[in-house]
């Protein structure tokens, strides 16, 4: 074993696995009851198929409660094994071999083993695969049974990062051989097995009384999520008492939440942030002095305080936040400065400078007044910003990526490597800036040598440098990081620490909440 | 009854006539909103190429005129398709797909009984209305009423929804605001989740229906043969329920059909706002992600609500006037 000390990585996957074993409570909380949530994000297109799942009901539903995944990100960030008991990487973090969890049933009673590893991974592959989670996948080369609860992967290149990767709500564990009818009916090996199903309507589970986790997690009886897309419904719900907790609330009504003793808010700093991309292969864009000229144009502050009425912090035009391991938190904060935006036109040989910018509410909440924000804050910097407001159909297929300069948005993710070779590596399909070697060869260097780093140090140092040159140089102007913002009735307690990877505790708040 | 009948073969035809058209124009809506299936279902996380592999498995890519004569086809024989987004996910996993009429049956049948609950309520409270009004015509409770109902059709549904949740389920905790009722959920609790959603678009019909109540047995009672029955010494009660009522039936069952049809089709905001699975949710979840086959079978569904519901007044006004039962 190595020591990789990234958030205690494999000493928390083995220490969680002991844990589990002597079935020693990690804090005393009552048992039972029921746990009714009302949320959005449902759709009647909904199935048990991870593959497919993209928003916050389907993962609360499906890798919150009924499925497990390999590896699970805590609540306070670190990573712990689910699934998988321990593991282990070779030093170039090429191969790496997982030791799953030993007497865990699906609910249909048929044991985990390596099989169920190895056909749960293999099915996001596949030519005609449409997959989110096909790149993870793709890049392990060959998966090798060495024992009934042992797996070993081989990768195409090194990735300290994999055993996070595998933490992704779309790689859940199904039983090898009847992958089909476990999508059918919803069977896993999660704290709770499916008793009702109504895609876009209701899921109803019950504690599965032979669980792995034991007293550990998992406290109601029964768990009810109820689909309300519609914000208003929602808060409605929540305030007459007919769920117990709800995402997403409305910042327009907030303070009467705020006023009702018997709720509380939780607000929790995650790693999702509003962006304004700019395509970096496309004039005036190319132009470094262009883009520090805009960097300057954003009074972000007012931004936080307008567009998320405070409910978040400014961004630095790094995409890692303050919820990552490797946060650069001494960069200096990029400050509202309309004449250091005249002097970077001036470098690039211009007076002032005419762009169209793109926004929709698709986007985000409130995009288009971001834009109209953004527009009237760079116009005394000499930039006159003409904003086109952009049909919500279609906005991701014909203006995101496709227009030069728009509004947009990231969830964010766990790790460094997730998030750059999602949106910032050379070629990688989603790179909303074209940002490749040509924009800086530096940059692209750094993220393959830091994927491949074992050695904490040395990749803060990696990560670093690159979140600088993303400051400095990059074509995504990231002006706020959004909180994410939930309600719970005093009925249900909470642990201390909520999770930020995902909205409601990472989406498993039937795992870790119990009733007061 | 030979006339009656004519007439029934005649709408009818004239119907699915109706039908065909509503489904031309609707395919070419859909298709002409921006964007389709492939780029709504995968949203930011589209590239080109799962764009094209999806338009290719659902056959998005077939020119529009082929892919509609593909979906008449189909429709001739009955079968309503399967949803985009069931296909799509089948070939991922080869899960067992539901058709369209699996899909849309259990949320047509909840539509019909929050219908049925409001029916109940409405009809038999707006003919009383109109009745009292007409017998009280220009008191204050005739204005009361008057008032009321207009002032109730005249605001937006959503308001009235949540007008009754904050003094229904929030200032005094009476009914749920959450109407999510569930198969085999028993019959007492539905009813009482179905009831502000039954309250609120009880609200927006009963003024239609009373007030032609009300302007019907009022347009009659300057007929001579009302004049008789007064100088007959009859009750004023007893002459507008005996012999004003049976023919001013006509138009009050027109419009009480108008609005049994709009209970089915015009119940989409309601059910969003009190989160009611029924048909309108589903044809706002389809319309979103483009799911054209499930938009279609609603659309359908929603034509052929009016024109059977049209149908069955026209029949019931023949009916229940003698001169149309036996013209000359």
């Amino acid at each position: 074993m190595y020591g990789i000390s990234r958030r205690g990585l494999l000493q928390s996957g083995v220490a969680a696995g002991v844990l589990a074993a002597t079935g020693l409570p990690l804090r005393a909380k009552t048992r039972g009851g029921k746990f009714t949530a009302g949320l959005s994000g449902a759709n009647t297109s909904d199935s048990w198929d991870a593959r497919t799942h993209s928003d916050i009901y389907m993962i609360a539903s499906a890798q919150g409660a009924v499925f497990d995944s390999l590896t699970e990100v805590a609540a306070d960030g670190s990573l712990v094994g689910e699934l998988a008991e321990s593991w282990e990487a070779s030093s170039d973090a090429k191969t790496w071999t997982f030791n799953l969890r030993q007497g865990v049933t699906f609910h249909n009673g048929k044991s985990f083993g390596a099989d169920d590893m190895i056909e749960s991974l293999q099915m996001h592959l596949g030519e005609d695969s449409k997959s989110a989670a096909k790149p993870i996948v793709e890049s392990i080369v060959e998966m090798t049974k060495i024992t009934e609860h042992q797996v070993q992967l081989t990768l195409v290149a090194g990735n300290a990062d994999l055993p996070y990767l595998l933490s992704d709500y779309h790689i859940l564990m199904y039983p090898a051989g009847q992958i089909e009818e476990a999508i059918a009916q919803g069977i896993g090996t999660g704290l709770y097995k499916v008793t009702a199903f109504d895609p876009g309507v209701r899921m109803t589970a019950t504690r599965y009384a032979d669980h792995y986790k034991g007293d550990s997690a998992g406290y109601f009886d029964d768990i009810e999520y109820i689909a309300i897309n519609d914000n208003t419904a929602r808060m409605n719900a929540l305030m007459t008492g007919a769920v117990d907790a709800i995402n997403r609330i409305d910042f327009k009504t907030e303070s009467l939440l705020r006023a009702n003793p018997a709720l509380r808010i939780q607000e929790v700093s995650g790693n999702q942030h509003y962006i304004f991309p700019m395509l970096t292969n496309v004039a005036p864009f190319g132009d470094v002095n262009v883009r520090r000229a805009l960097k300057y144009g954003l009074d972000r502050q007012e931004m936080v305080d307008k567009i998320l009425q405070g409910h978040g912090t400014v961004g630095n035009d790094s995409p890692i936040g303050p919820a990552n391991q490797y946060y650069n938190a001494d960069m200096d904060q990029l400050e509202f400065d309309p004449d250091k935006s005249k002097f970077y036109l001036r470098e690039a040989g211009l007076d002032s400078l005419d762009i169209d910018l793109s926004a929709s509410n698709a986007a985000f909440e409130g995009a288009v007044d971001a834009a109209q924000l953004f527009q009237a804050s760079a116009s005394q910097g000499g930039i006159n910003i003409n904003v086109v407001q952009e049909p919500a159909d279609g906005y991701w297929s014909n203006v995101w990526m496709n227009k030069p300069f728009c509004a947009s948005y990231w969830s964010g993710r766990a790790t460094e490597d997730w998030m750059f070779a999602t949106a910032y590596e050379e070629a990688a399909p989603w790179n909303d800036s074209q940002w490749d070697s040509s924009d800086s060869s530096r940059f692209q260097e750094l993220l393959l040598t830091a994927r491949a780093e074992l050695d904490s140090d040395k990749r803060r140092e990696q990560y670093f440098e690159m979140q600088q040159i993303l400051r400095d140089d990059g074509g995504v102007l990231l002006p706020m990081f959004a909180n994410s913002v939930q309600a719970v009735n005093n009925r249900i307690s909470s642990p201390e620490t909520i999770g930020g990877v995902w909205q409601m505790d990472n989406a498993r708040m039937a795992e870790r909440w119990s009733v007061a | 009854m030979q006339s009656i009948l004519k007439i029934v073969l005649q709408r009818l035809g004239l119907g699915i006539v109706t039908l065909f058209v509503v489904s031309i124009v609707i395919f070419v809506a859909v298709n002409s909103l921006p964007g389709d299936f492939a780029q709504a279902i995968l949203g930011q996380g589209a590239t080109p190429e799962s764009i094209a592999t999806i338009r290719r498995d659902l056959g998005l890519d077939q020119p529009l005129i082929l892919r509609y004569f593909i979906w008449l086809k189909g429709m001739l024989t009955f079968d309503l398709g399967t949803s985009f987004a069931q296909l799509n996910f089948a070939n991922f996993g080869g899960a067992g797909t539901t058709t369209v009429a699996e899909q849309i049956a259990p949320r047509l049948s909840n539509t019909m009984f929050l219908a049925s609950v409001t029916a109940c309520i409405a009809v038999p409270l707006a003919v009383t209305l109109g009745v009292l009004a007409a017998l009280y015509r220009n008191t204050a409770f005739d204005k009361a009423a008057n008032m009321f109902t207009l002032s109730s059709i005249s605001s937006p549904e959503f308001f009235m929804a949540y007008v009754l949740i904050l003094f229904f389920a929030v200032l005094n905790p009476i009914f749920p605001s959450l109407s999510n009722i569930y198969d085999g959920m028993p019959f007492s609790e539905r009813l009482e989740k179905s009831m502000l959603p039954a309250l609120t678009l009880t609200l927006v019909v009963t003024a239609h229906m009373m007030r032609m109540t009300r302007a019907a047995i009022i347009s009659l009672l300057a007929s001579p043969y009302i004049e008789m029955a007064r100088l007959k010494g009859l009750s004023p009660m007893r002459v507008i329920i005996v012999h004003a009522l049976p023919n001013a039936l006509a138009p009050i069952i027109n419009v009480i059909a108008l609005n049994l049809a709009y209970l089915i089709t015009g119940v989409v905001v309601v059910e969003v706002v009190f989160v009611y699975p029924g048909i309108g949710q589903l044809f706002v979840d389809s319309v979103k992600i483009r799911d054209i086959p499930v938009v279609q079978a609603c659309c359908l569904i929603f034509a052929a609500a009016y024109i059977l519901l049209n149908l069955t007044a026209d029949i019931l006004s023949i009916i229940s006037n003698p001169r149309l039962r036996h013209p000359k």
